[in-house]
């Protein structure tokens, strides 16, 4: 891949994200604990040793310690261990389930997140340090009755079968549609390329991102009859 | 009591009047040309935004107050004597509630389950596993299906033959086939164990109230797993209650209680909490059945003009300490021939059970039958698509081979060069077989409301292929309404009984209890409306969301003016699948094209693209239909290509339990498929339904692996076709 295109990426990302809300989510945060600035803001102890000053290394358990995460816009306080990941925690202290555990070693892609709007696999990341970004989950993209484009485009292409997957291919679709709104089909197999499906829905996703691509711009969708 | 009908059966350019002797109160199997509203229209599957937004509830996602989660210690060695299990340490730590004994004497696999136990939390129960102290006294094991053959070897079970039993079949002779040959083809061709790799893994949720059992289970059966527990437990049916609203995918290794399960049940009594236990990863490749690997030794015979007369298998597998290897299916079915012998013998290592997994035994001898077919047609300087035409046991094959070529361009690509610098093109077709016919036994339960909702109720289950869904189709097409109409619950041993979901069985078998349970509903409702409209009730009919004089569409009532009459609360009805018919034609005929590039510098081998032609009779929705081509296909491909199950020889431990090194086909293996339907009206049972799931997945790696042949002119007779068995066979290496 060009580098220039990487670089165009990353500028579309740090533009999406409105620098002035991020920082007032910050600063929000950083208020609520008192602390000092993330991603060490948002723990409070259990055990009550005094919050480290910033630069200074923070040690966190062994045992559970009140965090602080940004899920789907609100602020969700929760004591976890620090070896719990942040798979783990949405799933069993935030009781979000949409997200799946699949591999647990980041080789499926059924555990993607959005950090900060983009795709991560929460599996392969500590839940302390998710503390002061933004994630979201499916559950935070769209409900059933007022599904976000990609979704209704998945249902709508049949690019499910079981579903087991399916979370994680949204996740990662709709990550690539926010910071590319006209994506090739390379560009979309690229995308859901670290998501495994054992129901073969590939080609079904393939055609929802692109319909919902096109969607999403206002246009036609690909192959669509007039 | 039953009646005589005669439908119109067939397939373009082969129908006929044929006559079914069906039960009295059973609809008449819809026919050739029969006009369908709902039936066969393309529909998004209808819980499809359940899925899509993550809220769709899996066993996996279900949780209650005080549930434990439990985790299961499986033995390191593959074969040992287990001399005494410890669990006090275990139990002493802060937050295990309960540990358990498997209580077996001997192990035979690395991975067999051995103690578990149930805790606050997964962390800690892990936790808890490694405070267990077992005293193994390993023993002598075989792995290799070779070395397990041999006099010497140690024996998988005491006082019983690593070799079982032949089963043999044999029509004609062989020999005098053989003698009569013009050409004949011999070799021996190889496939490895494949693991299911259902995203979801094995597992359930198990709460007691009392001797009520209640199950939340990841199963393709639930009232396999009601069935097994109750006999386990000693508990009556009823007392068992089982749920699975949806399946994180099963691929025939989630039949009835395995060890989790009942496992689950056990440290749920054995805490007096409800009790977690879905297996890791690593558990599910290890423990949860797998396809058995392969040997076959293929001999084909045929005359001058490509016919065969002789086909010959000598073939082994092994599914570990399961059995139920064989893979002579394709032999028997795929060509005519006078004279074929196939013998077929497990051989048990020192591995995980097998479990059906998709058309067990097909994709093994559909691979090695039609590679030989190749090599034979080579031999005979015959067209390989012409050696099968000549030797087609089915008619509606013959129909696919012909619409297949014409879509997949056979032809012309059979003239295309296949060199471009180091890259060669290569193209293959295979045939598939097999028989999602369905059986009898589902019972269906149709409600209509006075609010005009319909609900259909069954004891079946989704593995994802969009039951649902086809199930309000085939009620909404019977009662004359519009699918949003009907809504279809199933997944939970409380309404009444269905089979399990397998051999492509669900579509079949389900399918026509729903009709005959809506055919039932739509007579009561008819009677409710017969006054209404002061007519006889056999004059009716129900069409476009009315009831109506047949032949005079403007006497009609609407249908959600009929239910506002239903005297109660609601209208119920009951259906039953009765057995199948004789119909027109029983057998499944498929076949599959591939264009794939091999890289000859890098042994890299990409397919490009598939056409697959299937028979699935009648389709419901066509839209559905086509994800499980693709799923077949795509997982086709990871069976030809990557995927293979490897155990070290020295330790007898599978060595690839994740999904890095397990290699499943991805999006960027993803060819461009095209799938065909030639629709078969069987009269087979009043939907002419046929399962889809397994036919799709035969052919696959077999068109693949004629393919790279074609490609690279030497063939690769081991699956998976991975790079260093490419550069070996073209020299490179
Ligand atoms: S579960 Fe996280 S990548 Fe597979
Ligand atoms: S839909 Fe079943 S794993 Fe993707």
């Amino acid at each position: 891949m060009p580098d220039n295109r990487d670089d165009g990426q990353r500028t579309r990302v740090f533009t999406r994200r409105a620098f002035i809300k991020g920082a007032g989510a910050a600063a929000a945060i950083t208020s609520f604990i008192g602390g000092p600035t993330p991603p060490s803001a948002g723990v409070t102890r259990a055990q009550s040793s005094p919050t480290p000053a910033s630069g200074a290394a923070e040690r966190l358990g062994p045992d559970a310690a009140t965090i602080v995460l940004t899920v789907n816009g609100k602020s969700r306080k929760i004591a976890v261990e620090p070896r719990v990941t942040l798979a783990e925690a949405l799933r069993d202290h935030l009781g979000l389930h949409g997200t799946k555990l699949v591999c647990d070693r980041g080789a499926c892609g059924a555990c993607t997140v959005h950090l900060d709007g983009n795709p991560v696999v929460a599996c392969m990341m500590l839940a302390a340090d998710a503390r002061g970004h933004e994630i979201v989950t499916i559950e935070g993209l769209g409900a059933p009755d007022r599904m976000h484009p990609v979704q209704s485009a998945f249902v709508e292409a049949d690019a499910l079968q079981c579903g087991f997957c399916t979370p994680g291919m949204v996740m990662s679709v709709a990550a690539l549609l926010s910071r590319n709104p006209a994506p090739d089909m390379g560009e979309v197999k690229r995308a859901v390329a670290g998501n495994i499906c054992r129901c073969g829905t590939y080609p079904h996703v393939f055609k929802a991102a692109l319909a919902a691509a096109a969607k999403m711009r206002g246009v036609k969708p690909p192959g669509e009859r007039a | 009591m039953a009646r005589n009908v005669t439908v119109r059966l067939g397939f373009e350019g082969n129908i006929s009047d044929v006559r079914l002797v069906i039960p009295d109160d059973e609809p008449t199997p819809w026919q050739w040309g029969e006009p369908l509203a709902v039936v066969g229209r393309e529909m998004a599957r209808v819980d499809g935004a359940l899925k899509a937004t993550g809220t769709a509830p899996y066993t996996y996602d279900v949780e209650l107050p005080g549930m434990l989660y439990g985790a299961i210690l499986r033995s390191p060695y593959p074969h040992a004597r287990v001399r005494s299990v410890d669990l006090s340490a275990a139990r002493r730590l802060r937050g295990v509630r309960a540990a358990i004994e498997r209580g077996e004497a001997v192990v035979r696999f690395a991975g067999q389950e051995v103690a578990a136990v149930a805790a606050v939390s997964p962390a800690i129960a892990n936790d808890a596993l490694a405070l267990i102290k077992v005293d193994y006294e390993p023993l002598p094991f075989v792995i290799d299906m070779e070395d397990a053959q041999k006099p010497s070897a140690p024996r998988v079970f005491a006082g019983r033959a690593n070799i079982g039993a032949p089963a043999v079949f044999e029509a004609g002779n062989v020999r005098d086939g053989f003698e009569r040959a013009a050409a004949i083809h011999q070799a021996v061709y190889t496939t490895p164990v494949q693991t299911h790799v259902s995203l979801e893994t094995h597992g359930a949720v198990a709460r007691w109230e009392g001797d009520q059992l209640t199950v939340w289970c990841s199963t393709q059966g639930i009232f396999t797993v009601r069935d097994d527990l109750a006999v386990l437990f000693n508990l009556p049916p009823d007392k068992v209650h089982v749920i699975t609203a949806f399946l994180g995918g099963g691929f025939g290794s989630k039949f009835g209680a395995g060890p989790e399960v009942v496992i689950a049940a056990q440290l749920a009594r054995a805490a007096g909490a409800p009790v977690k236990l879905m297996l890791p990863r690593a558990a599910e490749h290890v423990a949860t059945g797998n396809r058995p690997n392969s040997w076959q030794q293929v001999k084909l015979g045929a005359g001058r003009d490509g016919q065969l007369v002789a086909i010959e298998l000598l073939e082994r597998g092994s599914g570990g300490i399961g059995g139920g290897a064989g893979s002579a299916g394709p032999y028997r079915t795929l060509y005519r021939c006078a004279n074929i012998r196939t013998e077929e013998r497990d051989i048990y290592t020192n591995a995980g059970p097998s479990s059906p997994m998709r058309a067990p035994g097909w994709p093994q001898g559909c691979f090695a039958l039609e590679l030989a077919m190749d090599e034979l047609a080579r031999k005979l300087k015959l067209d390989r698509l012409e050696l099968r035409r000549r030797n087609n046991a089915n008619p509606v094959r013959a129909l696919e081979f012909e619409l297949g070529a014409k879509v997949f361009n056979w032809h012309e690509k059979s003239r295309a060069p296949k060199a471009l610098g180091h890259r060669r093109r290569g193209i293959g077709v295979a045939a598939a077989a097999w028989h999602g016919l369905g059986s009898a036994g589902p019972q269906a339960q149709a409600i209509a409301y006075r609010d005009g909702r319909v609900v259909i109720q069954i004891g079946t289950q989704d593995i994802g292929t969009g039951t649902r869904s086809i199930l309000a189709m085939v009620a909404a097409e019977e009662l004359g309404v519009p699918l949003r109409q009907v809504s279809a619950e199933i997944g939970d041993t409380r309404y009444l009984f269905s089979v399990p979901s397998g051999g492509s069985s669900t579509a079949p078998s389900n399918t026509p209890a729903v009709r005959q349970a809506a055919a039932h509903l739509k007579d009561k409702l008819l009677r409710i409306a017969a006054p209404m409209l002061g007519a006889d009730p056999a004059s009716l009919e129900a069409r476009d969301g009315t009831i109506r004089v047949r032949g005079q569409p403007s006497r009609a009532v609407s249908f959600a003016d009929v239910c506002r009459s239903i005297p109660a609360d609601s209208l119920c009805a009951q259906g039953e699948r009765p057995p199948n018919y004789a119909g027109f034609r029983t057998d499944q005929a498929g076949c599959q094209f591939a264009e794939v590039e091999v890289d000859v510098e890098t042994g890299a081998v990409a397919v490009l693209n598939v056409t697959a032609v299937h028979d699935a009779g009648r389709i419901i929705n066509p839209l559905t239909a086509r994800s499980q081509v693709n799923g077949g296909v795509i997982m086709g491909i990871g069976f030809a290509l990557f995927e293979e199950r490897r155990l070290d020889p020295i330790s007898g431990v599978m060595v690839n339990p994740t999904m890095d090194d397990y290699k499943l086909a991805g999006p960027l293996d993803t060819p461009e498929i095209t799938a065909l339907f030639v629709e078969v009206a069987n009269g087979v049972t009043n939907t002419g339904v046929l399962g889809l799931g397994e036919a799709v997945h035969v052919a696959t790696a077999a068109a693949i692996a004629c393919a790279v042949y074609d490609a690279i002119g030497v063939p690769v007779r081991s699956l998976p076709i991975t790079p260093d068995k490419v550069l070996a066979a073209v020299g490179k290496v």
